[in-house]
């Protein structure tokens, strides 16, 4: 950011940023990875935005009106890997690579020059998958979870760039999660002991073990596939002996826990925020931190939740149902905690505040949502309807999305010693608000109702609040448009910020100044006193 | 004072939106269904939604009243508590109890689900891209019924061309059809890819997997027509494979048997006598455009590459034993099934000779039922 660019003049160190776009290509500054990298999520996030409003645009009334049926599919399908693997976890990653070091008084991460290959890989890897929509045969049109045989044999031959492509995300992943892992293990200040860590931390530390042990399984559920597409393998053909079913497996083994990569650092940004702007300390840190780590446990052994009516025994769903309804509890725990922090406080609803508190009660909805489709028999009515969609959407777009937005619009101040516009903070947020619930609320009644997801028409009984739902879906698309002139408008200039920039914040990197130096913390911070209590 | 006055205005006139809705309350809730079980699911989903419900009112009650009374414009110090061991273990325990009450009733009813005592009807449902083949199994193969059931809604009203029908994309040409109060099961399994047999009326949903058979039963209480949908992503026509359910008195099924039975004897004569080439041609668009033209396009033309033409390209213009052996077997590793086991042979040889003379196909050649069925007799 032109921000930071300007601040290494007055740093203090012998080197600053290079010039020119090989800054960009050769970084190894922790600052300017993630910077890349939350650019590129954002670039992709108005990608699969685009995608999404496809497909709302041809289900705003029944009949087939813009978008065949093999398009359609194409669009579900890219839509959901690109928000799932370009917008939400790079997001991730760029706070991550942001604010780790920050957080703990390192002076980077670990592995710099590492860091620097896990975020360049992405561009190719999404290049390489977007440029599917223009082989002959079209794009990966199987849903975003690729259920073999429909992925293996049916699939359009664009399969195999496809394959690749999320091996490329998988080892950008991997080695991205690694670095999380050794900087926190290896690079935190004197005095930074473990429950003194931010709750950020916390969670992308357990985040970064989830991703390091399902990414391989990603990776592996692909290969298979390449092998029985050209290698005469049969691992899902049950031709050949194999079974469809062992695909679902070890997808949702990789896949639930992916879930949770996508919401616990979520997690840690909505309990640094509501702290902050409730003047009073988080409640329950160490419950916190015990709640997280019990999710991340608990989503090793509930994959199969995702695969109630696949014909498992009666005692397989019903330990399935269990698990998942444990889940429930530390989820709950993390709830009451967030309730207990504002309760008695004093806040003041700035634009992250506002964000946060929405991403805590959606995301409550959509938990609560996900503890009725836990319950086996009503599953087998809720499962592969819209119900399902607006469950995940619930927690992916007010959930993960809201809290990345929370996020920008808390550190950005810090990131680039600018306040950002309040006034069109706040319209943002209520253009948002309202989008994200016009759009997603009435997806529960249509699912229960018993419209199945993945489909380009529908019956009539459905019309009304299909086209509710698209009207928000443009309405919150289009309302992110603002969000990207907010923050341009922030880099550029604005009223500048303080160091501790909120009245309320409390951790390290609200000691250093704003804008933050290109280097910060090259000789450790000494006092603990700013960290958590 | 003024604004909270405002937001309770605001509050209270979102609840009055929502009692107009309630008044449409079925379109917008889970069937209650016409079988026992779907019933106890129905209920089952209100309990958990009531429960839900509680926990939301409370959870963000709490929350809104924090918002309006621990505001730093209304002069508060905040308190300065951090934790509370009594309290985190109550809001542990609790949560656990709660989750007690539901999964005791959860696991009676799908205990019910599962139980697999003998049935009074076995129906084989199978998938295929994208249509459903329903047999009625029968220790004597002779008497075995077994037919397609593909969507019945017109392209025209797919298209917007003509108004859509009150079933729009839930009709069929060939419904299901079952006796009531008897036990009815289903055997699911598919041809090609992974599908999902799912009626809401009977809470039943079932994934068809390639290779394997898993069933699910259906009491049915009340007779009426049963409407259901492919709940499974199973390639470009998933949203085109309606399921149609006629649950009738035991008397009317008797009848339907009878006369479907009577349609098998009807066939098996057709494919024993001469057919002309006008008669072929009529009786081949229609099988076209019922079974070929979602993917080969009602003008021969295709989607190429994953669909291709067949107009002066092809099969259709090359021999007729390829023709006939692509027809009856289906092409490996491509969506082309084999037609062999979803056509009476009158049906095949109609569609190839259809196929080999339309949209400027010249082939000028037909080939009659009986050979057909003496080829897949042979097979």
């Amino acid at each position: 950011m032109s921000a930071v660019i300007e601040e290494h003049h007055h740093d203090g160190h012998h080197h600053g940023p290079d010039k020119g776009i090989m800054r960009w290509v050769f970084t190894t500054n922790h600052k300017d990875i993630g910077t890349l990298y939350l650019w590129f999520s954002f670039l992709m996030f108005l990608t699969g935005g685009v995608l999404a409003l496809g497909i709302r645009a041809e289900l705003f009334q029944p009949g087939l009106q813009i978008i065949q049926p093999e398009i359609f599919n194409q669009l579900t399908t890219m839509h959901g890997l690109i928000m799932v693997f370009g917008a939400v976890m790079p997001a991730f990653v760029g706070l991550a690579n942001w604010l780790i070091p920050m957080m703990i008084g390192a002076p980077d991460m670990a592995l710099p020059r590492m860091n620097n290959y896990s975020f360049w890989i992405l561009p190719f890897a999404f290049g390489m998958l977007l440029s599917t929509f223009f082989m002959e045969g079209g794009a990966p049109n199987y849903g975003w979870t690729f259920y073999a045989p429909l992925s293996t044999d049916y699939a359009p031959p664009s399969v195999t760039f496809f394959i690749f492509a999320v091996h490329m995300m998988g080892i950008s992943s991997i080695m991205g999660s690694i670095n999380v892992v050794v900087t926190i293990l290896n690079m935190r200040a004197p005095g930074m002991t473990l429950m003194k860590m931010p709750l950020f931390v916390w969670t992308w530390f357990i985040t970064a073990y989830l991703l390091i042990a399902v990414m391989p399984v990603l990776a592996g559920v692909v290969t298979m596939m390449l092998m029985d597409i050209h290698f005469g393998t049969a691992f899902f053909n049950a031709g050949g002996g194999g079974d469809p079913v062992l695909f679902q497996h070890v997808f949702w083994f990789f896949g639930h826990p992916e879930v949770y990569i996508m919401i616990l650092p979520a997690f840690g940004v909505v309990s640094a925020i509501i702290p902050t702007f409730a003047r009073k300390r988080l409640f329950g840190y160490d419950s916190m931190v015990y709640a997280t780590a019990s999710i991340a446990f608990l989503s090793f052994i509930v994959w199969a939740h995702h695969m109630f009516t696949v014909g498992i025994p009666l005692a397989g769903e019903l330990y399935f149902m269990y698990a998942t309804m444990l889940i429930a509890v530390p989820t709950g725990v993390k709830v009451f905690n967030w309730v207990a922090t504002m309760w008695q406080g004093a806040m003041t609803f700035e634009t992250p505040m506002l964000f946060a508190i929405a991403f805590v009660i959606l995301f409550t909805i959509g938990g609560l949502s996900g503890l009725m489709l836990a319950i086996v028999p009503a599953d087998f009515q809720y499962h592969d309807t819209y119900f399902v969609v607006a469950h995940f959407h619930y927690v992916l777009v007010p959930g993960s999305v809201f809290s990345i937005m929370a996020a920008v619009y808390y550190w950005i101040p810090k990131w680039t010693g600018n306040m950002y516009d309040e006034t069109l903070g706040k319209t943002h947020f209520w253009l948002s608000f309202i989008g994200v619930n016009v759009t997603f609320f009435p997806q529960h009644f249509i699912g229960l109702a018993g419209m199945p997801r993945r489909i380009p028409d529908y019956a009539l009984q459905f019309a009304d609040w299909n086209m509710v739902s698209s009207c928000g879906a443009f309405l919150f698309g289009f309302s992110q448009l603002l969000f990207l002139f907010i923050v341009i408008k922030c880099i550029r200039g604005g009223k500048k910020a303080t160091d501790q920039v909120w009245e309320g914040a409390h951790g390290l990197e609200w000691t250093i100044p704003s804008p933050a130096p290109y280097h910060t913390f090259t000789t450790p911070p000494t006092s603990m006193k700013e960290a958590h209590g | 004072m003024n604004r909270v006055m405002q937001m309770w205005q605001a509050g209270l006139s979102l609840l009055l939106c929502s009692n107009v809705a309630l008044a449409d309350w079925s379109a917008l809730n889970m069937r209650q269904g016409v079988t026992e079980i779907s019933q106890r699911v129905y209920d089952l989903h209100m309990l958990i939604f009531y429960i839900c419900c509680a926990i939301g009112v409370l959870v963000f009650g709490v929350m809104i009243i924090s918002m309006l009374m621990h505001r730093k414009s209304l002069g508060v110090t905040p308190a300065t508590f951090h934790e509370d061991t009594r309290v985190e273990v109550a809001w542990t325990v609790i949560p656990i109890i709660i989750l007690l009450v539901m999964a005791v009733p959860a696991t009676s009813t799908l205990r019910d689900m599962y139980e697999s005592s003998d049935s009074d009807l076995d129906i084989e449902v199978r998938g295929y891209q994208w249509k459903w083949q329903y047999t009625y199994l029968n220790e004597d193969p002779a008497e075995e019924i077994q037919f397609m059931s593909a969507l019945k809604t017109p392209r025209n009203e797919i298209q917007n061309l003509e108004a859509k029908g009150e079933h729009y994309l839930l009709d069929v040409d060939n419904p299901l059809v079952i006796p009531i109060n008897k036990r009815v099961r289903f055997l699911v399994t598919s041809q090609d890819t992974i599908h999902s047999f799912w009626v809401p009326d009977f809470a039943v949903k079932r994934d068809a997997i390639p290779g394997f058979i898993h069933e699910s039963w259906a009491v049915v209480e009340e007779p009426g027509v049963y409407r259901g949908q492919c709940a499974e992503l199973c390639g470009k026509d998933h949203g085109f494979m309606p399921i149609v359910v006629h649950a009738v008195e035991q008397a009317d099924y008797d009848l339907w048997i009878a006369e479907k039975q009577a349609e098998a004897k009807e066939v098996f004569n057709t494919v024993g006598k001469t057919w002309s080439k006008d008669e072929l041609m009529v009786k081949g668009e229609e099988v076209y455009l019922q079974h070929c033209a979602a993917c080969h396009q009602p003008n021969g033309q295709g989607i190429p590459p994953a669909f291709p033409s067949l107009v002066g390209q092809g099969i259709a213009v090359g021999p007729m034993s390829g023709h006939i052996d692509i027809l009856l077997n289906g092409q490996a590793g491509t969506a082309m099934q084999a037609f062999g086991q979803q056509l009476n042979p009158a049906e095949i040889a109609a569609v190839i000779t259809y196929e080999r003379n339309a949209w400027g196909n010249d082939m000028n050649d037909m080939v009659q039922p009986k050979e057909i069925n003496t080829m897949m007799a042979s097979e």
